[in-house]
């Protein structure tokens, strides 16, 4: 046995004995590459063409920075809101019964459907001074659209059903046992939940947040209806892209989109490794 | 601490899951509560533990009724039989798990919970494995963990449901063995559900018999393996024959003649004999006797199982012999007698409807399932 595995040449760890690690490698491969790799290393490759001192420049420009300081300011909020909520929607969903209770299921995924620009618009419609929302928060001395808060509000609306559809899974398996187990020991309700509940959420959770963060840094259609797109207030980052690609300012839109490729790319890498760890500390078993 | 259930009912919708139950139990017992599905042994254990509120009745610990306290309040160990590990914590953070989440002034400084909680693991033979998480360990290494967190928090009394049913036949075994170990050493008043008999009779000093929501027998191993008080103990604690015989002048006839067994005090009319497989005597020539031909015969462990037919609509009846006299009596006619035996009286139609009604319980036990994953929140 140890005298085959040592004159064997070395090849990929096989996952099982039935073909197909090789074909299916392969295609996920040259479909990665075709789909995402191709097009993103053009933008490396046109923005590299820069130089270096120019795209410093371009880069510490004070809109461009206030822009992308927004874009992931309002990405971050909004998923953390998402990630609260969308939590506390997943529970509802999943461990009570109710009238109802199907359609709002599937009420949570009208944000991947509904075109983001009718989206922003309606929500517009609402937080607008005249609007119902709106003429209600005013008085109060909240404005939302047209500010910063606008393009928060959303990005909930496009980012939650990312954390209820990855959260409520976990949840579904989490038996009803553990938390019995939980309430013999002399746990409070309260305990249950911060202790038990939600540290067994937690991968799930983090998985839920980056593609909420991830879609509210990428987003464009909803925000530019109720942003109102202030430079320097209220602009977000790839708005500032098409309005320098509009000047034919290549140049700059290439810059904005690297530095924001590699910070989007730096932030899930992060948050992808905070997941692994925490799943080696607790690998999943039945 | 003395458990005392009084006229328990419970309730799931309509179906009642246990009628009228009343139960004591002592200080320092080891009580096994054995019945088949649906007969309302777990939903008896989950009502001392408080995670289901009783429709009537009330339960003491001690002379406290605990009836009105919510589970944290009644200070109980339960150990489920998936072991509801919290797995994203270490085994010594399960462990510690129920002190820590005790209110400041009762909480013990947080060495002495840590030392607390290892000597508990040393108990239950895990040392060394305090740093491990629950995937990281074997069925019936979880199972001990779970025994310890629930220990750890010194309960009036220590509940398990169906401890060892998740594991194979060999770690059931042993932990078994280990279980009663452990009880003898701490002494905690334990309430266990099973519906494995072998395990009831063997770990328990009292066994409670259940079905149908109600409590069929309590007693001893040997009581309720010697002198089961109904026709349902008997059929399910062991092995049993069941054969439908009639009496006559103190006499049981089986069909057309007398087997030379007599019940004096009986009165007329049918009856059912039921007789253990191993107590029987073979006889030579049949003068008074059961008679059947053998149809099938195997070999289990010492012995050997005959099936012996008897004739007519009767059920086969299952006859342990020792090997050397069974060799002899393959595809032959054998003829026996039981040598203890016992009369159930209410004739053919009990049987018909206890079948009818064992099926319902069947269903009910689906009910109840049901109404539990209906009624959860």
């Amino acid at each position: 046995m140890t005298d085959t595995t040592k004159t064997a040449p070395w090849r990929f760890r096989q996952p099982s004995v039935l073909p197909g690690f090789g074909l299916s490698l392969g295609i996920t491969l040259s479909w990665l590459v075709l789909i995402v790799l191709i097009p993103l290393s053009g933008l490396v490759f046109r923005a590299s063409g820069l130089g270096w001192s120019d795209f410093v420049a371009l880069t510490l420009d004070p809109r461009t920075l206030n822009a992308l300081k927004i874009s992931f300011g309002t990405a971050f909020l909004a998923a953390v809101i998402n990630l609260i909520f969308g939590v506390i929607l997943a529970w509802v969903l999943v461990r009570y019964r109710f009238p109802g209770k199907r359609v709002i299921d599937a009420m949570v995924d009208l944000p991947f459907a509904l075109p983001t620009a009718v989206a922003g618009i309606a929500l517009t419609t609402l937080y607008a001074p005249n609007g119902w929302i709106g003429q209600v928060i005013e008085p109060l001395g909240l404005k939302v659209a047209f500010t910063p808060a606008g393009i928060v509000v959303a990005l909930i609306f496009v980012g939650l059903p990312f954390v209820v559809r990855t959260v409520q899974p976990i949840m579904e398996e989490i038996d009803k046992e553990v938390e019995e187990a939980a309430a013999t020991l002399g746990a409070s309700r309260f305990q249950t939940i911060s202790r038990v509940l939600l540290p067994g959420l937690m991968p799930a959770g983090l998985t839920g947040f980056a593609l909420a963060f991830a879609r509210g840094v990428g987003e464009y259609g909803s925000v530019i209806f109720i942003a109102g797109n202030l430079p320097y207030v209220s602009e977000i980052a790839p708005l500032l892209i098409v309005i320098r690609l509009e000047e034919f300012n290549y140049a700059a839109a290439t810059a904005i989109a690297a530095v924001m490729l590699a910070i989007s790319f730096a932030m899930l890498l992060f948050i992808n490794s905070i997941q692994a760890w925490s799943r080696r500390r607790y690998v999943y078993v039945a | 601490m003395d458990v005392r259930v009084h006229n328990i009912r419970k309730e799931f919708g309509r179906f009642p899951a246990l009628d009228d139950v009343s139960l004591d139990i002592r200080s320092g017992e080891l009580i096994a509560l054995l019945g088949p599905s649906g007969s309302g042994k777990t939903t008896l254990l989950r009502l001392v533990a408080g995670l289901e509120s009783p429709t009537g009745g009330t339960i003491f610990f001690g002379d406290e009724d605990a009836s009105q306290k919510t589970v944290q309040q009644r200070n109980i160990g339960f150990v489920f039989q998936h072991y509801a590990l919290f797995r994203h914590m270490t085994v010594l953070d399960n462990v510690a798990f129920g002190l820590k989440v005790r209110p400041g002034h009762r909480r013990p400084p947080a060495a002495e919970i840590r030392k607390r909680a290892l000597d508990l693991l040393e108990l239950v033979q895990l040392s060394g494995l305090d740093k491990r998480y629950p995937a990281q360990l074997s069925g019936g290494q979880r199972q001990r963990v779970a025994l310890a967190r629930a220990m750890a928090v010194e309960p009036n009394v220590l509940l398990l449901d169906e401890p060892f049913g998740a594991l194979d036949a060999q770690v059931r075994k042993e932990l078994r063995k280990w279980l009663r170990e452990i009880h003898d050493r701490t002494g905690h008043t334990t309430i266990f559900v099973t519906h494995d008999q072998e395990e009831a009779l063997e770990l328990a000093d009292r066994v409670v018999v259940m079905s149908k929501g109600a409590i069929e027998q309590v007693g001893t191993p040997d009581e309720i393996y010697d002198h089961p008080v109904s026709p349902f103990v008997y059929g399910f604690i062991g092995q049993s024959n069941c054969l439908a015989v009639t009496l006559q002048n103190g006499e049981i006839w089986f069909e057309d003649r007398p087997i030379g067994l007599r019940a004096p005090a009986e009165p007329d009319g049918p009856a059912n004999l039921h007789f253990r497989p191993h107590d029987i005597e073979l006889i030579d020539g049949c003068g008074g006797c059961l008679a059947g031909l053998v149809t099938a015969s195997r070999r289990v462990a010492g012995t050997r199982h005959l099936e012996l037919d008897l004739g007519r609509t009767h059920p086969p009846v299952e006859i342990e012999l020792p090997p050397e006299r069974a060799a002899a009596g393959d595809h032959s006619r054998i003829a026996f007698r039981p040598t203890k035996w016992k009369l159930f009286r209410d004739g053919e139609r009990q049987t018909e409807d206890e079948k009818a009604e064992q099926q319902d319980v069947e269903e009910s036990g689906e009910t109840e399932a049901f109404e539990l994953a209906r009624t959860g929140t």
